[in-house]
């Protein structure tokens, strides 16, 4: 397992120095000149400025070298400095994660119990019309806008129904503390998260329901059945358990795409995270500070992936013994 | 071929999916026709709520702009964006995935390890940095989604062209002295095509969906009246003007609700054996 872990590590080390190898490249491909872009973004683009740019970030050196200075940097958690927030890239990023975890995490939470309960009952009840309303209903999730749910999620329950806040991370001005500001949080989770999580569910209720038929047909089943075993103990023991596999290995691979969706979220709701932050930097066209959240976020899912490759091992003991 | 016609005309979600895409099609090669005047022209006062003129059925936006026009001319952007970037996809994914399969060793995996690169890279947030850094316009948004698709593509053909690749016919070419591309070309690719066109299908909706959130983003082409771009002009006034962000995402919902239908229908005619296994 150690082994496992430690080969896994060096991989994503691996790929996270082709992506800040690539991000260096994408700097360098933007039009125009590399300190002239920088001194725009500071608002002062004279000569003499330009120049001290320049040196300052080793513009006149070899490109080669360049890279290395900045993948040094990025070992010391320097990931650049944003000119329009006035601050390093990386103290802006590091004060939003926890708001995007906070909202990713439960977004999957959500998605991964509502997704698999609903692809269950699904399995359940081929053909009847609890079936088709489930089915009908992630087809709808899964094609709808993540960005225009939200919207309209605003519309009807904060808007119009005025239940839910629709805007930001907690009251301004409340000034709650302990209990009951995380409750105030909790509400402003609830719209943010469940739209997030909508697409996902889907994804995860026909992965569960399909999964589950497959199992169910499987030789093991029917020994199962002939041994007199009752349905539910089949259903929750013998197929859901070997059903779930190919659910895991998904949710582990759709980290990525919650982490994109959180910028489309966050965008609509006002919610204060790492998302937020890149549609902010999109609108300034602050680069340096859109390349950090993009390595940030791509080593979050780095993470999350290791994170459900160790799952995968807990939960299918095939595996630890053929490992 | 009649055979795949009945399969998939049986499949009623398929049918469904080919007329509301017939639709949209329509719409978007009718639009010049319908709308002579850009859609970005002023034809009344802003914010005119859906059926008060008979003129303007869904209304005008912030800018006194006709929504309906709005939708038709988005359809041209999300097909073309849609389709275009699904064939760019295509063009990068089948080589990688043919010529791994088919070599293996070293090739395949220098190959691999590329397009796993790709696969685990956040997809969206590459498409904005993408689009963002090569200034947002058609070319750069294709091009973008092209780059984050292709993955599924390689991998798939690989999959196929692995399994063929052991094949007795495959070995009669060799010995028969055909060239490797030829052999490719020729008698692997051909095997894997129905498996590429189901992907496919699905991978138009996706780059549809991937579009109109880069476009809500504000990283459209400024110069194309897109469905996300509407949406995304219209979220800061969804209290005043509910119908600017709702309509266009009825659009979106559909059209890509359409694509995913006509891929299932698609996958169960031309994987009869797989469509019968799971009734």
């Amino acid at each position: 397992m150690l082994r496992f872990i430690l080969m896994r590590l060096v991989k994503a080390a691996i790929i996270l120095i082709a992506i800040l190898t690539l991000n260096f490249f994408l700097i360098h491909a933007a039009p125009g000149d590399p300190a002239a872009v920088l001194a725009g973004e500071a608002g002062a683009a004279d000569a003499q400025f330009i120049e001290q740019l320049r040196e300052r970030f080793g513009l006149d050196k070899p490109l080669l070298t360049q890279l290395g200075i900045y993948l040094g940097g990025v070992l010391q958690l320097d990931l650049g400095y944003s000119y329009r927030q006035q601050m390093p890239v990386a103290d802006l990023i590091f004060a939003r994660l926890p708001a995007t975890l906070l909202l990713t995490l439960t977004a999957f939470v959500i998605a991964l119990v509502l997704g698999t309960l609903a692809g269950v009952l699904a399995s359940a009840r081929v053909g009847k019309w609890s079936d088709t309303v489930i089915s009908t209903l992630a087809l709808l999730f899964y094609a709808t806008p993540l960005f225009w749910v939200a919207l309209m999620a605003v519309l009807v329950f904060s808007v119009f129904l005025n239940w839910l806040p629709g805007f930001g991370y907690e009251t301004v001005g409340a000034n709650h503390t302990g209990f009951r500001r995380a409750l105030d949080i909790a509400q402003h989770l609830i719209l943010p998260a469940t739209t997030l999580g909508l697409f996902f569910m889907a994804v995860y209720m026909r992965m569960t329901r399909a999964s589950m038929l497959e199992v169910s047909r499987l030789d093991f089943v029917k020994t199962a059945r002939a041994k007199g075993l009752k349905p539910g103990i089949i259903q929750r023991r013998h197929i859901f358990r070997n059903a779930m596999l190919p659910v895991v290995t998904l949710a582990g691979l759709q980290a990525g795409q919650l982490v994109g969706g959180a910028v489309l979220t966050e965008t609509v709701f006002a919610w204060p995270g790492i998302g937020r932050l890149m549609f902010e930097a999109l609108a300034q066209r602050d680069y340096n500070l859109l390349l950090g959240i993009f390595f940030v976020s791509a080593a979050m899912v780095l993470l999350f992936n290791l994170i459900t490759d160790i799952l995968y091992r807990v939960v299918d003991p095939r595996i630890r013994v053929a490992s | 071929m009649s055979d795949f016609w009945k399969r998939f005309s049986r499949n009623r979600g398929a049918v469904i999916g080919i007329v509301i895409l017939a639709v949209v099609v329509l719409v978007a090669i009718l639009a010049p026709m319908l709308f002579p005047q850009s859609p970005w022209r002023m034809v009344q006062r802003p914010f005119l709520p859906p059926l008060s003129m008979n003129q303007y059925p869904l209304g005008t936006d912030a800018l006194g702009r006709d929504v309906l026009a709005g939708l038709a001319y988005g359809a041209q952007v999300s097909l073309l964006v849609g389709i275009v970037s699904t064939v760019a996809a295509l063009l990068v994914g089948i080589p990688i995935g043919a010529l791994a399969g088919y070599f293996g060793g070293a090739a395949d995996d220098v190959l691999m390890r590329f397009t796993e690169f790709f696969q685990t890279v956040p997809s969206f947030a590459l498409a904005i940095v993408l689009v963002a850094i090569f200034e947002p316009n058609i070319q750069s948004i294709i091009a973008a989604i092209a780059i984050v698709s292709w993955p599924p593509v390689a991998r798939l053909v690989r999959g196929e062209v692995l399994s063929l690749r052991s094949r007795e016919y495959i070995e009669a070419a060799i010995l028969s002295g055909q060239t490797s591309a030829a052999i490719i070309w020729r008698q692997v690719l051909p095997n894997t095509l129905s498996p590429i066109i189901v992907l496919a299908s699905l991978m138009v909706a996706t780059a549809i969906l991937l579009e109109s959130s880069l476009s809500f983003l504000g990283l459209g082409d400024p110069n194309m009246m897109s469905w996300g771009y509407m949406i995304g002009a219209a979220r800061t006034v969804i209290r005043q003007a509910w119908w600017l962000s709702f309509f266009p995402g009825v659009a979106i919902l559909l059209t890509v609700l359409a694509l995913n239908l006509i891929g299932e229908g698609l996958n169960d005619a031309l994987n009869p054996r797989l469509a019968r296994r799971g009734k």
